[in-house]
């Protein structure tokens, strides 16, 4: 017997098919302009007989009709996490448009939260919208900021800072100092945000940009709190959403 | 003086809704009742209610007028005030057109500034709220009080007597006790209603004029869903029971209140200014000084705009046991600094002091927020 988890964020839509015990198979895609297009693909990928219950997450997830339930990011995120490092007290995501801090209790459960959801400052755009100035891609960063100086980005919106990489561009600015500037700002303001959570345990990082080094380290910095991620923390929310379905089928058997 | 009368100008552009809400306004100014218009739960109704007046509301909840506001008031500033203020400039709002004398109070920052750009084109009095409630503060309200009395009898060329007064503190004390009584239903459990719908009627009662005949109604409507509730007590199903605290939210509450009902909460308290706060206290109708009974009563209101504000957390306290509240949701107006800044420590008592989850939201009147509310509120309601 298997549970499907199917997370559709903004950026990518993921989904993971569990066990009971593993993750069995990942699958991940880009969220289309169309979602619904891309949740059913993802889902007629993933999808066997031996399925006995299927959660979808994220912002789309209503788009699944034959999900069985619907389940906010929030709670599968803090779920999957707890799933992947049941050490972790708290879980940071940074999302493609929004970004989340959970705190969970000793029984990793959700007890607080708080969502940036207006702004694309802290979030995974700001980013994106960085890295393409810099024609750069992100799959590269952490190789592209080693031993690089970061250049302090002031700017807080989106929009702003933008022009101003485009005017340190101008004035010759080395595109890794950039780089890792940017990296410093988010981390920075990602920690400053997570800490209106009272963080005291260890936290997880989820996200499509904790497979990256540097944002895990420079977040672990700013924090001073231990950030751990999984190979898999970018699946965390389908995690998370597989886990509980598992855990329902079990109830209800 | 000359209480207004007449229609204005742009009647004839107005929606079908809006005429028929100014119509209503109509019929009543050409019986000649005097209209007084007011923002806050502070402003003490006994004393215009004394003079045959009409009580009405004008703050503002919906974002039609802010970009007119926004000519005159910064962007970044509580849209409550910004609607209000467009309301009054657009004559868009029957009750602010029609108010023959609007009284302010200096309660928040933004407001008292907002009331001085108001006075240049509408007749209006502010009245001088204290930011705490000390002793020194309530001599101070008091003799507020008694200068609004006196404002009022010059204004309008009248005359207002103490027995005029002690008779509406007596009509509005059973007013506070007939809402008090309806929201009492909701600490039935399961709810004989839906949050949403018991906020339209503690709303609506402030647009209703004849306080004489309100209890009455509200009597009967509290009759009505007991009936119903006995016949069928479970209509709606067991769900974690809400208590929304914060800004005042007039319409502005619907999206926020549907939110929460939306995904599987249910609001069963609202201690906002619509709710309990306003009707909570009653006048002392012992105290031989109407003016001192009146002043004591409004001054004790519990909003963020005094320092320090214990009779919120008093009167949270008292609610979150009363109605077995499972969980707090905060809604603050974005640029609130009061309300924003004190949801801290309101997060502190909910959370350390009763032992119940808190969430805040801050948002506006517009619906660009409403997929995040969403989420937010099911994530906040999965949790419990």
């Amino acid at each position: 017997m298997f549970t499907l988890g199917i997370d559709s964020g903004s950026t990518t839509t993921k989904g993971v098919l569990f066990d009971g015990e593993k993750i069995v198979r990942t699958g991940i895609l880009p969220t289309s302009a169309n979602p619904r297009d891309s949740i059913h693909k993802l889902y007629q990928s993933l999808y066997n007989d031996e399925v006995a219950y299927t959660v979808s997450t994220g912002y789309g997830r209503e788009l699944l009709e034959t999900a069985d339930k619907q389940i906010t990011e929030i709670t599968c995120h803090a779920r999957g996490a707890a799933f992947l490092n049941p050490t972790i007290r708290a879980v940071v995501d940074i999302g493609g448009q929004d970004c989340k801090a959970v705190l969970l209790d000793n029984g990793l459960n959700v007890v607080d939260f708080i969502m940036n959801d207006k702004c694309a400052a802290g979030t995974g755009r700001f980013i994106e919208v960085m890295m393409r100035i810099l024609e750069e891609d992100i799959k590269n960063i952490d190789s592209f900021v080693e031993g690089h100086e970061p250049i302090n980005i002031t700017s807080m919106c989106t929009v702003f800072a933008e022009s101003e990489i485009v005017s340190l561009l101008a004035k010759g600015a080395d595109k890794g100092d950039i780089a890792l500037g940017i990296i410093n700002s988010i981390c920075r303001r990602t920690s400053f945000f997570a800490q209106k959570l009272n963080l005291t345990g260890d936290i997880f990082f989820s996200g499509g940009l904790a497979q990256f080094e540097i944002f895990r380290s420079t977040l672990e910095s700013y924090l001073k709190i231990p950030v751990h991620t999984s190979p898999l923390s970018q699946y965390a929310g389908a995690i998370g959403a597989a886990v509980i379905g598992y855990n329902k089928v079990k109830r209800q058997a | 003086m000359q209480i207004k009368k007449e229609l204005p100008e742009i009647f004839n552009d107005f929606g079908e809704m809006r005429k028929k809400s100014f119509m209503a306004a109509y019929e009543l100014k050409q019986k000649d009742i005097p209209f007084v218009g007011t923002f806050c739960t502070y402003f003490p109704q006994e004393i215009a209610l004394a003079m045959g007046a009409c009580v009405v509301g004008l703050c503002s909840t919906s974002d039609e007028t802010i970009p007119d506001a926004e000519k005159d008031l910064p962007r970044n500033l509580c849209p409550l005030i910004k609607s209000s203020y467009g309301f009054a400039k657009t004559d868009k709002c029957p009750y602010f057109y029609f108010s023959d004398l609007i009284v302010g109070e200096t309660t928040c920052d933004g407001k008292k500034k907002m009331y001085e750009y108001l006075g240049e084109f509408k007749p209006v009095y502010t009245m001088e709220l204290p930011n705490s409630q000390s002793p020194i503060a309530l001599e101070l309200w008091t003799k507020e009080v008694i200068k609004l009395k006196e404002k009022l009898e010059s204004h309008f060329g009248t005359t207002i007597t103490e027995d005029d007064i002690r008779k509406q503190i007596r009509i509005m004390n059973k007013v506070r006790r007939a809402m008090k009584e309806f929201y009492s239903l909701m600490k039935l459990e399961p709810v004989p209603l839906l949050g949403q719908d018991m906020f339209k009627v503690l709303y609506g009662s402030a647009y209703k004029f004849d306080k004489e005949a309100l209890p009455g109604e509200i009597h009967a409507l509290v009759e009505k869903i007991k009936a119903e509730y006995e016949q069928n007590p479970n209509k709606y199903p067991k769900a974690p029971r809400i208590l929304v605290t914060g800004c005042p939210l007039g319409g502005g509450a619907d999206k926020c209140v549907k939110a929460i009902e939306a995904n599987g909460g249910h609001v069963v308290c609202f201690e906002n200014c619509s709710g309990a706060k306003s009707f909570d206290r009653e006048v002392d109708e012992s105290n031989p000084d109407v003016y001192a009974a009146i002043a004591e009563r409004y001054l004790s209101i519990g909003c963020s705009v005094m320092t320090p504000n214990r009779n919120r957390i008093e009167l949270l306290d008292r609610l979150i046991d009363e109605f077995h509240i499972d969980a707090v949701v905060e809604v603050t107006l974005q640029a609130c600094h009061t309300y924003n800044v004190e949801a801290l420590s309101i997060k502190r008592f909910v959370n350390e002091k009763k032992g119940i989850p808190y969430m805040a939201i801050e948002t506006d009147y517009s619906t660009s927020d409403i997929g995040q509310l969403n989420t937010r509120m099911a994530a906040f309601i999965e949790m419990l």
